[in-house]
């Protein structure tokens, strides 16, 4: 005959087992979720597949306050659209860098890019990139000269842009820069080049 | 219904006259008491129009401004807020008939319709009850003078008659001297630069000094021994110093020792020509304004906007410091600068209040100003930026008519000189600066020649955004530019 004391204290240890093995997977569930939130923040890697193409990123450079032109390689697929769209995020995955010449916040990101014919596009960033932006009006002005010039020196035909964030109109990029109006490509590249 | 023949009234004031109309008999004695009634409401504002409004000047090392003084019950009061905001951080809370205030880590308790405060734990007595105002607090402004030293860790002087504060080690020193020789010539010798307003009228040289912390010299009055310039009296009114030498012959008056000199002499005399002959008014002659009155006799209407305000901070240029404080204070010595300059000059804000940018234009373009120039502050970068429009794809032409998005347009070659004009006297003054454009509103919102100024800070770090040297440097550049491109400016008009 077992004593009954030790059925309880078996019983016990066995309830607490149970209960440790409960709470240890909720742990590493909630461990994965934040995982993957963290990974939802940062800027979608560019596509493995497609040929690798020589593209011109204008650059910000915040303290010669202007644009530099560099080359790139990078894989662009195949669709005008997805182009576009991989064009601008390897243009902030250089901003993103820690000795970025112009840093933006890491979980800045290009939602997604229109193109409206003739020869206007719609550039939709995410709510951190406006957010987390900078303020001030040169820091503002030459992150939108940079995404519409890279914009338009890279995919032909592009003469008006557009900005929006998360969808919506939003009245400046961080306080300053105005992006309620059309961006006109050519007065943006004369701007840039005073 | 019957209408008698015309009749006509005629009005006891030479400003108005009433045309000739139709008026109904049976009616006539009513609208006669209507229209005496509004004459007499047109009389009343005229002439509390015509009243000089009273003014506090408060001169400290870190801002130079005026604040209005308000008559309740009897006495005068002054907002707390408002004079210790431009002084340093400042919050104030409103419980009921409590009003308590926080300047930099000082604690003070107020209460509606009470002369006793607490300052720091201790206990003042005002002259007059304490007043609550649409949450603003206001205190009787003769006890400023025991008030603020609560608050201020610096001697406070306060000129009450006078309606002059000063705060610290501020105020100018000014001493004469007499050159009996030939020229004539009496030199005013200042321990700092000044920039008043200078009149003449027969017999005497007025120089009013309205942003400059100057002081009674050791005796008000001081006569020479001489026929021509005979006395020299210091007086000190509504917030403003006043200098007056008294002559025989008429005076003019020049600068020198970087303004910290105004040698006045005697006019040589040249024939008179029939448009100045008669002339008796007093004529400015701010040596500035007179560089600058050949184009226009008109008075150029500046407007000045300190960017953002209100619950919309601007950019956050350290932990505590934010960009809408910055301009504000910056647009305040642009204004001196601009009205010693001969311009008249509008704040869109002189308080931490929030405008829309639809507002801010529209507020320009209705007071058809000659220019506008808005503010901004940054910690990034050195020196300033100066923006003109990035002008928006416009919509369809509409005749003569432009869309809200660029009105800028007529404007804007005006505007690019103007930007071209402040970079070139900032690098006069060895102040980093480049002009471009931005698409930045309001900018393209009005339709009068308009820049936006960006100042960023110098080899010293964010902590010169707030110096009032570093600050004074750039808006004294704004201000020779503006005055360099005037004519242009009066042509806009």
């Amino acid at each position: 005959m077992i004593p009954r004391h030790l059925l309880i204290a078996v019983g016990t240890l066995l309830l607490l087992v149970t209960s440790m093995g409960i709470y240890a997977r909720h742990m590493r569930r909630r461990a994965e979720e934040f995982q993957y939130a963290a990974a939802d923040a940062l800027p979608v890697a560019p596509p493995a597949s497609g040929p690798t193409e020589t593209v011109t990123l204008y650059v910000a450079d915040d303290d010669a306050g202007m644009l530099r032109a560099r080359s790139a390689q990078i894989p662009l697929p195949g669709g005008r659209q997805q182009r576009a769209e991989e064009l601008l995020r390897a243009l902030l995955r250089i901003y993103q860098q820690p000795d970025s010449p112009h840093p933006l916040p890491p979980a800045a990101d290009i939602r997604s890019i229109f193109l409206v014919d003739p020869g206007a596009a719609v550039i939709d960033l995410n709510a951190a990139f406006s957010d987390q932006h900078r303020s001030g009006i040169l820091s503002e002005q030459l992150t939108v000269n940079s995404l519409v010039e890279t914009l338009a020196a890279n995919v032909p035909g592009i003469s008006r842009v557009n900005i929006l964030v998360e969808g919506k109109t939003r009245e400046t990029l961080a306080g300053h820069a105005d992006l309620t109006e059309t961006f006109d490509v050519i007065a943006v590249e004369q701007a840039g080049s005073q | 219904m019957r209408w008698s023949s015309e009749l006509q009234f005629s009005v006891p004031s030479s400003q108005f006259s009433v045309p000739r109309f139709p008026v109904r008999t049976e009616n006539w004695e009513l609208r006669t008491k209507i229209l005496a009634i509004l004459l007499a409401g047109v009389s009343l504002l005229s002439a509390a129009a015509s009243g000089e409004e009273k003014h506090v000047s408060v001169y400290s090392p870190v801002a130079i401004y005026t604040l209005p003084v308000l008559e309740r019950a009897g006495h005068e009061y002054v907002g707390l807020l408002e004079l210790l905001e431009p002084l340093g951080r400042v919050s104030s809370q409103t419980d009921g008939r409590r009003w308590n205030l926080r300047y930099n880590a000082v604690d003070a308790e107020f209460a509606a319709g009470k002369t006793r405060a607490r300052i720091r734990g201790r206990n003042f007595d005002l002259a007059a009850p304490f007043l609550i105002e649409n949450s603003h607090g206001l205190v009787p402004l003769n006890s400023l003078g025991a008030l603020l030293p609560g608050f201020l860790e610096t001697p406070v002087n306060f000129h009450e008659s006078a309606r002059r504060l000063f705060v610290g080690d501020v105020r100018i020193q000014v001493g004469f001297q007499l050159d009996a020789g030939n020229p004539l010539r009496l030199a005013l010798s200042f321990s700092a630069p000044v920039n008043p307003t200078i009149s003449t009228e027969p017999g005497k040289l007025r120089m009013v000094f309205k942003r400059d912390a100057v002081v009674s010299p050791a005796s008000p009055s001081i006569s020479f021994d001489n026929s021509v310039i005979t006395q020299a009296s210091y007086s000190e009114n509504n917030g403003d110093a006043e200098l007056d030498v008294a002559a025989t012959q008429p005076l003019t008056a020049t600068f020198s020792n970087d303004r910290k000199t105004i040698v006045v002499s005697v006019v040589l005399q040249a024939p008179a020509t029939p448009s100045s002959a008669g002339s008796q008014n007093p004529a400015p002659t701010s040596p500035a304004a007179a560089n600058v009155s050949s184009g226009t006799s008109r008075r150029v209407l500046a407007v000045v906007d300190p960017a953002h305000g209100g619950s919309e901070r601007g950019a956050a240029l350290t932990d505590t410091l934010a960009e809408k404080d910055v301009t504000l204070g910056f647009a305040r010595l642009l204004r001196h600068e601009l009205e010693v300059r001969g311009f008249a000059v509008a704040l869109l804000r002189d308080a931490d209040t929030s405008s829309t940018l639809d507002q801010r234009a529209a507020a320009a373009n209705v007071a058809r100003a000659g220019i506008y120039i808005s503010l901004h502050a940054t910690s990034e970068g050195s020196g300033a930026r100066v923006y003109t429009a990035l002008l928006p794809v416009e919509g369809p032409s509409k005749g003569a008519f432009h869309a809200w998005n660029a009105a800028q347009s007529p404007a804007l070659p005006v505007s690019r000189i103007v930007a071209a004009a402040i970079v070139a006297q900032m690098q006069k003054r060895e102040f980093p600066a480049r002009a471009s454009s931005a698409s930045l509103r309001p900018l393209n919102n009005v339709s009068m020649p308009a820049v936006a100024v960006e100042l960023a800070p110098g080899t010293d770090g964010v902590a010169e955004l707030t110096n009032a040297n570093y600050q004074q440097r750039a808006a004294s550049a704004i201000a020779d530019a503006v005055v360099s491109v005037r004519d242009r400016l009066g042509a806009q008009q």
